[in-house]
């Protein structure tokens, strides 16, 4: 096992972390708000991907369709807050549940219907097809771009609530709700514009990762179930809390599945080390998770102390 | 209120009426319609569609459902389809997993099961049964294909790779039963897998000159478009599975080259082929795939057994499918004892035709295949 290897495979951590941040930043900002679970926020990354995908092949421009998405799930998700999800906030979180999983059925089957059942195309865009050098290592363009657009939605996010005044004011949502709306600050506008901005961060994440994986029906599932394993681990409504989290869970599930079988085939044969390293490579974001719950029942980071 | 009642009372006794007709065959299809495998169960689907629309059977009821890729969801509509649908053949699944969980106990109950995709050693073994035939393959024989074609490559250091479920360990077994040279590399992964960067990095440092894999669906467009920004550039060599007409145009020019074993192809010169092809492309506007070919086998089988037997009688239906006197898209279609097809594999390459990414046969792998579970089977 060599350095390069070793690098190679720690930069994957952290470009699959950072893709697991911009999911689960819209999730916790959600539900830090508005005390929201959405359940339908694979479906928005879905949505991203599909417009992403159906734009650039209409245009040859993998940026338009990139734009695109972006619009789309954001649009879906302002349009999914003022139908459906503004009457489920003084709802318990089983109601909230209950209708958000119907939203998941009702967008999949809405987005078969107008794409098919069969996954899309959606290809890199030209200038980062390739690799690149970086010391020991030759890296995908693409994935060293994608932990640059994780970083500058990470620092963005930041500087919006900490230094905007919409910032002010999610931060004041997260704290006191009848507080703010007290004060006279339009809750339901503001509602629907972080719930806007969490779709469109899903819708990023979906349109991004698309162009190296499958375009499909149902893709958004596996995301979100990992997406709350991040936000669980860091401390539900906590963006520092997601972005630590996400970190974690995607450097150590990479690292997981790459040294484990290793580690088991020093004292098992090659073929059972394989098999018993995968199982439990597969399982180990999980330990993690219930482990966090022991020790820190809310996170690494809870938002409410 | 009273308009609806009489309605809903008509409504009964035709279905009664349609049930009661004795030559009537009640087809239960439990495959994968959403999720990353829905475009293999769609396929599997239309072609069984098509060979009935070709057929004009008007003897065939079909009730089709989605299993979502989930064990227990298809165990539990399998039980729905035996008991209140009253089923006499159940026929669909796509995944080795899920045909484990379904297979032994339906064909317990005298269901027949006609396997149009996954084909498990299980049950091609010690566990073979009467009244379970596979249309398709035994999981392993594809992958042997694979393996004898690397060698004539003259591949000698090859990185494997499948996920971590039954027909996975059947792919790497029936590769590595074939290949004679060295394993750089061997590797699970898990089913439904969207990322593969850990296991790209780990084939780079292998050191390996070539590359096997098994992973059908959305799992290898995930793969070929990460492999493809890589920047590595080892020949892949695989079964048809991981480079079929379902998944071609989205993994688009990367495929282009690939070795894949099949018993199918396209362009598979015989009538019975030609004819479905066309008919396939007129009904659905596509290239059929792999599993449509297989979904159409099946249902043709089934037609020709009913011409013969009535399905009641369940000893005269069974000796009926095993005369296979019908005209697969295959070529020649005949059976090993164990139920599961001898047949010829072929060698296809992923090319571009008029602006399409699809198969061509190259070469033939085996002339006369069969699985080796069979010697287990005591049938």
């Amino acid at each position: 096992m060599t350095l390069a290897l070793m690098l190679e495979q720690l930069l994957n951590g952290v470009q699959f972390g950072l893709m697991l941040f911009l999911m689960s930043a819209g999730l916790t900002l959600v539900f830090g708000v508005m005390g929201l679970i959405n359940l339908a926020h694979g479906s928005l990354y879905m949505i991203g991907a599909f417009l992403c995908a159906a734009v650039a092949a209409a245009t040859g421009n993998f940026w338009l369709g990139l734009i695109a998405g972006i619009a789309a799930a954001a649009a879906a998700g302002a349009l999914i807050e003022i139908v459906v999800i503004r009457r489920l906030y003084a709802r318990d979180h089983l109601d909230q549940v209950l209708a958000t999983f119907a939203l998941i059925l009702i967008l999949s089957e809405g987005v078969r219907m107008i794409f098919g059942p069969f996954p899309l195309y959606l290809n890199v865009p030209d200038v980062l097809r390739g690799t690149v050098r970086l010391g020991v290592v030759d890296y995908s363009l693409y994935r060293l771009a994608l932990i640059g657009f994780g970083l500058a939605v990470a620092l963005g996010l930041w500087a919006l609530i900490t230094k905007t005044r919409l910032g002010i004011r999610i931060r004041a949502g997260e704290s006191d709700r009848e507080m703010i709306a007290a004060l006279g600050v339009n809750i339901r506008a503001l509602y629907t514009i972080v719930f806007a901005l969490g779709a469109a961060l899903a819708g990023l994440a979906g349109a991004l990762v698309g162009a190296i994986q499958s375009v499909q029906v149902g893709m958004g599932e596996p995301v979100l179930i990992l997406a709350f394993v991040v936000i669980v681990i860091g401390g539900i409504g906590s963006i520092k809390g997601a972005m630590v989290g996400a970190l974690l869970v995607g450097v150590i599930d990479t690292m997981g599945r790459f040294l484990l079988p290793r580690v088991f085939a020093t004292f098992l044969d090659a073929s059972q080390a394989m098999g018993v390293g995968a199982a439990l490579a597969s399982m180990l974001i999980y330990l993690l998770m219930a482990l966090v719950l022991i020790f820190r029942p809310k996170g690494l980071f809870p938002a409410h102390g | 209120m009273n308009g609806f009642k009489t309605a809903a009372l008509a409504a009964l006794a035709a279905g009664t009426f349609t049930m009661a007709k004795a030559d009537q065959i009640s087809v239960g299809m439990i495959t994968t319609l959403s999720g990353g495998g829905a475009g293999l169960g769609v396929d599997v689907r239309d072609g069984f569609q098509l060979a009935l629309d070709m057929a004009e059977a008007d003897n065939i009821r079909l009730v089709v459902e989605d299993d979502a890729q989930r064990p227990e969801l298809a165990v539990q509509i399998a039980e729905r389809m035996i008991q209140s649908e009253r089923v006499d053949i159940l026929t669909g699944i796509i995944w080795s997993n899920l045909a484990m969980a379904v297979v032994p106990s339906a064909v317990a109950q005298d269901i027949l099961y006609l396997s149009p995709n996954a084909g498990p050693s299980a049950l091609a073994g010690a566990n073979c049964h009467p009244n379970y035939f596979n249309v398709a393959w035994q999981n392993d024989m594809l992958h042997e294909g694979a393996g004898a074609y690397a060698n004539e490559l003259g591949y000698e250091n090859a990185f494997i790779m499948a996920p971590n479920y039954p027909a996975g360990t059947d792919a790497l077994n029936g590769f590595k039963r074939y290949f004679e040279g060295e394993l750089a590399g061997e590797l699970f992964t898990q089913v439904g897998q969207t990322d593969y960067a850990a296991e790209i990095a780990q084939i780079r440092a292998s050191g390996a000159d070539s590359i096997f894999i098994f992973l059908p669906g959305g799992m290898g467009i995930s793969f070929m478009r990460q492999y493809e920004q890589s920047g590595l550039d080892l020949p892949i060599v695989s079964a048809a599975f991981t480079f079929s007409q379902d998944i071609l145009p989205a993994v688009g020019s990367a495929a282009l080259g690939v070795f894949n074993a099949s018993q199918w192809s396209p362009d598979l010169d015989n009538d019975a082929n030609a004819a479905f092809v066309s008919a396939f492309r007129e009904a659905y506007g596509r290239i059929p795939s792999l599993y449509a070919s297989q979904g159409f086998d099946t249902a043709n089988l089934i037609l020709s057994a009913a011409a013969k037997a009535d399905v009641s009688d369940r000893d005269a239906f069974r000796a009926a499918l095993r005369e296979a006197d019908f005209a697969s898209v295959r070529g020649d279609f005949a059976w090993a004892a164990n139920q599961h097809p001898i047949q010829k594999v072929y060698i296809r390459e992923v090319v571009e035709v008029d602006g399409e990414i699809t198969n061509r046969i190259v070469g033939v792998a085996f002339e006369e295949h069969r699985d080796v579970h069979g010697e287990n089977c005591p049938m």
